[in-house]
């Protein structure tokens, strides 16, 4: 956009106009905020504080959530206390002041393991069939090609509990129920839809004067497609990849029916971290903040190719 | 000559893969290498969601229940979509889901674009603020629904204080989550905070397609701000407004994951919308067969409306 130079000033907003927008933009935006940024301050809250009424927002910042939800603890007698040596640690340290000792590490970890597993796998395989894929659509004349790119697009209109009925009888016939590998290739057919269409047209913008000088010096069509456009299209894959990530990091409906222990991810997890008594807020604050933390950082690395992720490649700005 | 065979090898620095490979492929016409290379996606997706869907139609079509997987299949014809469409709890469900899509929609859209519009005015600072605001629809629906139903309990959550310091209710005297005529309004609220940055994206890229000459000439023409606002913004942002429209339309008629958190579609059946009512008759009563009649008419919906949608979409959009 060129709109910033002089010749469009007659169209340019007048000094006060912009700083009331920016004014009303700034509000919303710490509006929206405040969820967030109280979410991670609970996330550091000792469980009194957390529910304290009314809410506290300055506190004697504590690490118990953070250690309530890597471990887990057991209730112990005094005696049982006068026989152990020096606590271990700072969680150690923490859970004895509640009259508890670490028993051991919580199901949390393994969950955040699987999330990353299944989201590294699933994304690794979209990018690869959709980079091909899109390819071939971009470059070459196929047969039906605007149905069959309508096609894939529409197998992400139906709605995933639909697809989840038929998938977990699937599933429990050939053995994929509650694995990593069922998980990965559902997210994987879920994420190639997207991979495709935002492909497609990242390679599309790749002049095709390029591979063809490639194959006039002697390359095959498929060097040229390693040597030439692969290369020329890092950003688009490195944008697609992180879209990919993100959906299957996020994934709630088909993870929270079609798996129940061993290839569980975190988002099932998190809402049900019980402590004594009640939720335990400030460990499932932890949860979440840790859980957000990545997403947070990829929003920032993404946030020129965002409008094309999210609307399929529809609008590129 | 010398000097073309350099030129060449600095651009591609003709590094040969393995020799095996290139054999092999070299061979390849275009058209065999294009089907090498869409048919594993088309493979892949025939397999996990074409065959699935499949089935569930077969599945509509008996009296198959998941947890008895050894009694007998009986066809029934379509009993089920006959029930379906005669039972009051589904319509019910399918109203909820409507108040649902109709007002989240309608929010986010006034929100996004009022926000997009502000935006556009370019103060200074406002690639920060942007990716600020985009933040929410980023995040996992689950662990929003999550965290929002900490920040709604009546004792100790944030916004039952924040209502309650506004309006000097006791906080403790409402229930977002546990009344009936609140609920439906909670799980809008927490929609909205989401996804309003979504509406606000794409309405921003509208209004930026929109050519600065165009103003020019009106500036020219001496038309009022608002006559500009409504005969150039407005009509021009509109097939991206519209775009927002059916992409948030399509996602919240399917919503599943932030409701089952925040209510799990109580108190009663006040907040069921039709994914919650679907994964109870699947997964919880295991009435397999009625709820793959249910999944395939929410499909056939989903999908027919949509269609409707882009057609007038691209009418908009030629106009």
């Amino acid at each position: 956009m060129s709109a910033s130079n002089a010749a469009h000033s007659v169209v340019e907003p007048s000094t006060s106009a912009r700083r009331f927008a920016g004014l009303l933009v700034i509000l919303y935006a710490i509006i929206t905020m405040v969820p967030l940024v109280w979410i991670v301050l609970t996330s550091f809250k000792s469980p009194d504080d957390a529910i304290s009424y009314p809410p506290k927002v300055l506190f004697k910042p504590s690490l118990e959530g953070y250690c309530n939800v890597f471990t887990t603890r057991s209730r112990q007698t005094p005696e049982f206390f006068q026989t152990l040596g020096p606590p271990q640690g700072l969680c150690d340290n923490i859970a004895r002041s509640r009259n508890m000792v670490v028993a051991g590490p919580s199901n949390y970890v393994p969950r955040f393991i699987n999330s990353l597993i299944i989201a590294f796998g699933s994304t690794a395989l979209a990018v690869a069939l959709g980079t091909l894929a899109a390819y071939g659509f971009s470059r070459f004349r196929v047969p039906l090609k605007d149905d069959l790119l309508f096609f894939i697009l529409s197998t992400r209109m139906m709605p995933p509990i639909a697809l989840a009925i038929p998938i977990y009888l699937m599933y429990r016939t050939v053995g994929l129920s509650d694995t990593r590998l069922g998980m990965i290739l559902l997210y994987t057919s879920v994420n190639v839809s997207l991979a495709v269409w935002l492909l497609k047209g990242f390679i599309d913008e790749i002049p095709r004067e390029y591979e063809e000088a490639a194959m006039i010096d002697g390359y095959t069509r498929f060097q040229a497609f390693v040597k030439v456009v692969l290369p020329q299209a890092t950003t688009g894959i490195a944008a697609t990849a992180i879209f990919c990530l993100i959906f299957a990091w996020n994934e709630y409906a088909f993870a929270v029916l079609l798996t129940s222990g061993n290839a569980q991810t975190a988002p099932p997890f998190i809402p049900i971290i019980i402590g004594e008594g009640g939720q335990d807020w400030p460990a499932v604050a932890a949860g979440t903040t840790i859980f957000l933390v990545p997403i947070v950082v990829f929003t920032v690395l993404l946030r020129k190719h965002l409008l094309r992720g999210i609307t399929f490649g529809a609008v590129r700005k | 000559m010398n000097d073309l065979s350099t030129s060449s090898q600095i651009t591609y620095q003709a590094v040969p893969i393995r020799p095996g490979t290139i054999r092999r492929i070299r061979g390849l016409s275009d058209q065999a290498l294009a089907w090498l290379f869409i048919t594993p996606t088309i493979v892949l997706l025939l397999a996990i969601n074409i065959f699935p869907l499949v089935w569930t139609i077969y599945l509509s079509f008996t009296n198959y229940r998941a947890n008895r997987a050894n009694a007998p299949t009986i066809w029934l014809g379509a009993d089920w979509y006959q029930s379906i469409l005669t039972d009051p709890d589904i319509w019910a469900a399918m109203q909820v889901t409507a108040h649902f899509v109709v007002w989240t929609v309608l929010i986010e859209t006034v929100l996004g674009f009022g926000l997009a519009f502000l935006i556009d005015k370019k103060f200074r600072g406002h690639g920060l603020w942007t990716t600020i605001i985009l933040l929410p629809m980023m995040l996992s629906p689950a662990v929003v629904g999550n965290f929002w139903t900490f920040l709604y309990q009546p004792q100790i959550g944030l916004f039952n204080y924040v209502v309650a310091f506004f309006t000097g209710r006791e906080a403790s005297s409402f229930q977002m989550l546990g009344d009936v005529t609140l609920s439906p309004w909670a799980i809008v609220i927490v929609d909205a905070w989401m996804w309003t940055p979504y509406v606000m994206l794409i309405c921003l890229a509208g209004l930026r397609s929109i050519p600065d000459y165009i103003y020019e000439a009106a500036e020219v023409d001496r038309a009022s701000n608002w006559r500009q606002f409504w005969s150039i913004t407005l009509p021009m942002a509109l097939p991206f407004i519209m775009l927002a429209v059916l992409f948030r339309g399509i996602e919240n008629f399917k919503m599943f994951d932030m409701v089952n958190l925040l209510t799990g579609g109580g108190p009663g059946s006040t907040t069921e919308v039709a994914s919650i009512t679907l994964k109870r008759a699947a997964f919880e009563s295991w009435r397999t067969g009625y709820s793959s009649a249910f999944a395939i008419i929410l499909f056939v919906t989903v999908f027919g409306l949509a269609n409707i949608y882009v057609k007038a979409l691209n009418r908009v959009k030629s106009r």
